[in-house]
């Protein structure tokens, strides 16, 4: 019942407000002058600077959804679910490199999404409306999930109905609030919240890693108690350490999620939003202080584990949830202000990565499909109110996931937004490097990608299901004598590079037209004050423009 | 890929920029992690943890050094 809860509802309501007028507030916050361009509204100016930025791709990368999801999969699967450790270790010097190339080149040339880049270096519209058309893709259920998160801390509050839409109501009431200041303020509204939501996170995952296993009997006693629990489970591929079948999955896994992670268009809109080439390669250095908060929390689940934890029933029968034991060990562990204010972390969590994706997936519909396709010339200002309402457009679509659907549907297309993702590597990540791709060939190899990718999740089989059962696949499905799987992403990948390079070899013998590289070698490496960047004269000349267009 | 276009002397962005030799280190955070013998195995325990949970969790801070020193030995000369 909500009510043996009401300490707690009061404490996660009253934080929830905060961020949320500090939303409102954010509009004001290193306000521009001319606010109706989309580089104010849609990357905050491209002003953030080094603290800023580390909190607002903090916020972005580690969601709520992983914060509940991780030691989820830990005190279902153990060892397993450490993968998020090495996978967020390995991306940041992956992509230290590739970034401030992104950086440069879009701030050269005022790039907002990375189709404009592949648009422009590929001189393909083709291909740049199939990389939005993926990130679009990719990111609605990841922003459908931040919901789950919310709702695995609202349901352990007690706060349910009979019915659906008494249930979602606190959601959706949530999302709107959300909606309304994300038009409102842009960019500037989750970068501002953030600073409050990560604040939160630290308090809380620092203080149950010192008073939890104090209370729990020390660390060798959690880690016993995980051991045991694996040990007597029939699953084969479960235990505290990883066994030989499940190594190559747990490696390919780490390596294609952060392969695919600075893909995924929410972060690039954060990368693009810093002021410089610095700010991000500092950033690059400090943003793993989050992976070990992540590392941290995942240990919870294995806390939970200890603890006794029983996951509530999930929706439908005889299923059990175990997002809520996140939630459950702080209810059932920490005094009731302090899980209000556990829960207030992991709920405002959601709120600014949710912010983010809805914002970058207005952008990449902005300007490569609406400007694109439906409107030339159209001016910054009706860009930035598209790209705004679009955001909204996004939101509604998220909810309407998660009230009308089987949230299990938001999870399996956030396992498959992971691999289709990455399927834009060739063109986005590589093609900062190298334009020997042939744009034919980019799009052969997507659509090579695409389809492997889909199949081989369609193949895999969990114990509760036959298909879409997780991103493990089994390499005996290619005829290969073993029982050990693979990360379904890499195989895919790998397939499409493999189908680019030798179809660019073909169309390259058969002479067909390959367009023009809209940048320079030198633009990779531009930076802040670079003398050819003049916003604001193209600004004010686009403005001169607007009456007569 | 066009020849750079001329520019005036202002303008720091040269070439030599990603080809400094530091960026190699970049690869011992890469892999370190991802072979599984260095980690996966429970001896020696730090504090309770087995060898796979605090192993993993201290190259959080070979990769935090790797970048750091990367970014220090290739950074702009009087730049801040």
């Amino acid at each position: 019942m909500w009510r043996d809860h009401l300490t707690e509802i009061i404490v996660f309501s009253l934080l929830f407000l905060l961020v949320s007028a500090m939303g409102f507030v954010a509009a004001r916050w290193r306000a521009p002058k001319d606010m109706a361009h989309l580089d104010e509204w849609g990357l905050g100016g491209r002003s953030f600077g080094g603290w800023i930025t580390w909190f607002l791709v903090g916020g972005d990368l580690y969601t709520a959804y992983t914060f509940v999801a991780v030691p989820a999969l830990m005190f279902g699967a153990g060892a397993a679910g450490f993968f998020a450790v090495p996978y967020t270790i390995v991306i940041y010097p992956l992509v230290f490199l590739v970034l401030v190339r992104l950086w440069s080149v879009s701030h050269r040339h005022g790039f907002v999404t990375p189709a404009d880049f592949v648009r422009n270096r590929f001189d393909s519209p083709v291909l740049a409306l199939l990389i939005a058309i993926t990130g679009i893709v990719a990111t609605m259920p990841y922003i459908a999930l931040q919901l789950v998160g919310i709702e695995a801390v609202l349901k352990t509050m007690g706060v349910t109905g009979d019915n659906a839409l008494a249930r979602h109501l606190p959601i959706i009431i949530a999302f709107a609030i959300l909606a309304a200041y994300t038009y409102q303020s842009g960019l500037r509204a989750p970068a501002l919240i953030a600073f409050v939501k990560d604040s939160l996170i630290y308090i809380v995952i620092l203080v149950a890693v010192v008073y939890l296993p104090y209370k729990l009997g020390g660390w060798g006693d959690i880690f016993a108690a995980a051991d045991a629990k694996f040990d007597a489970s029939p699953n084969p591929n479960d235990g505290i350490l990883l066994n030989g079948n499940n190594q190559l999955q747990y490696v390919t896994l780490a390596l294609g999620s952060a392969l695919a992670l600075f893909l995924y268009p929410h972060s690039i809109t954060g990368v693009l939003a810093s002021r410089n080439r610095d700010v991000i390669k500092r950033n690059m250095s400090a943003l793993p202080a989050y992976s070990l908060l992540l590392g941290l929390i995942a240990l919870l689940g294995y806390m939970a584990i200890a603890a006794g934890v029983k996951p509530l029933p999930g929706a439908s029968a005889g299923s059990v949830d175990n997002n809520t034991i996140v939630p459950l060990l702080f209810d059932q562990q920490f005094p009731d202000w302090f899980a209000g204010v556990a829960y207030a972390a992991i709920g405002i969590g959601a709120l600014v990565p949710a912010a983010i994706m809805s914002i970058a997936a207005a952008n990449l519909f902005t300007r490569n499909i609406y400007k694109e396709y439906l409107k030339r010339d159209a001016s910054p200002a009706q860009e930035a109110n598209v790209s705004k309402v679009a955001s909204l457009v996004v939101k509604v679509g998220a909810v309407a996931c998660i009230v009308f659907l089987d949230p299990q549907f938001s999870i399996d297309l956030q396992l498959i937004g992971g691999v289709i993702i990455l399927q834009t590597l060739p063109a986005v990540a590589l093609g900062l490097y190298t334009r020997w791709f042939h744009r034919g060939a980019l799009i052969a190899g997507w659509a090579v990608g695409m389809g492997l990718g889909m199949w081989m999740l369609y193949q895999v089989a969990s114990p509760t299901r036959k298909h879409f059962g997780g991103s493990a696949f089994p390499l005996s499905e290619f005829g290969f004598d073993t029982a050990r799987t693979i990360y379904v992403g890499i195989v895919a990948v790998l397939v499409n590079l493999a189908v680019a390079a030798l179809l660019t070899l073909a169309l390259r013998a058969a002479k067909v037209a390959e367009g023009v590289d809209g940048t320079t070698a030198d633009d990779y490496f531009a930076d802040e004050g670079d003398p050819r960047v003049t916003p604001g004269t193209e600004r004010n000349a686009d403005s001169a423009r607007e009456p007569v267009a | 890929m066009a020849a750079p276009e001329p520019e005036a002397p202002t303008t720091a962005p040269t070439r030599a920029k990603d080809h400094s030799p530091w960026n190699w280190l970049l690869f011992v955070p890469i892999v370190v992690p991802l072979i599984p013998v260095f980690f996966n195995g429970d001896s020696p325990r730090v504090f309770g943890f087995p060898r796979f949970y605090w192993l993993q969790l201290a190259f959080i801070l070979l990769g935090v050094g790797t970048t750091t020193l990367v970014y220090q030995m290739t950074k702009k000369r009087g730049d801040s």
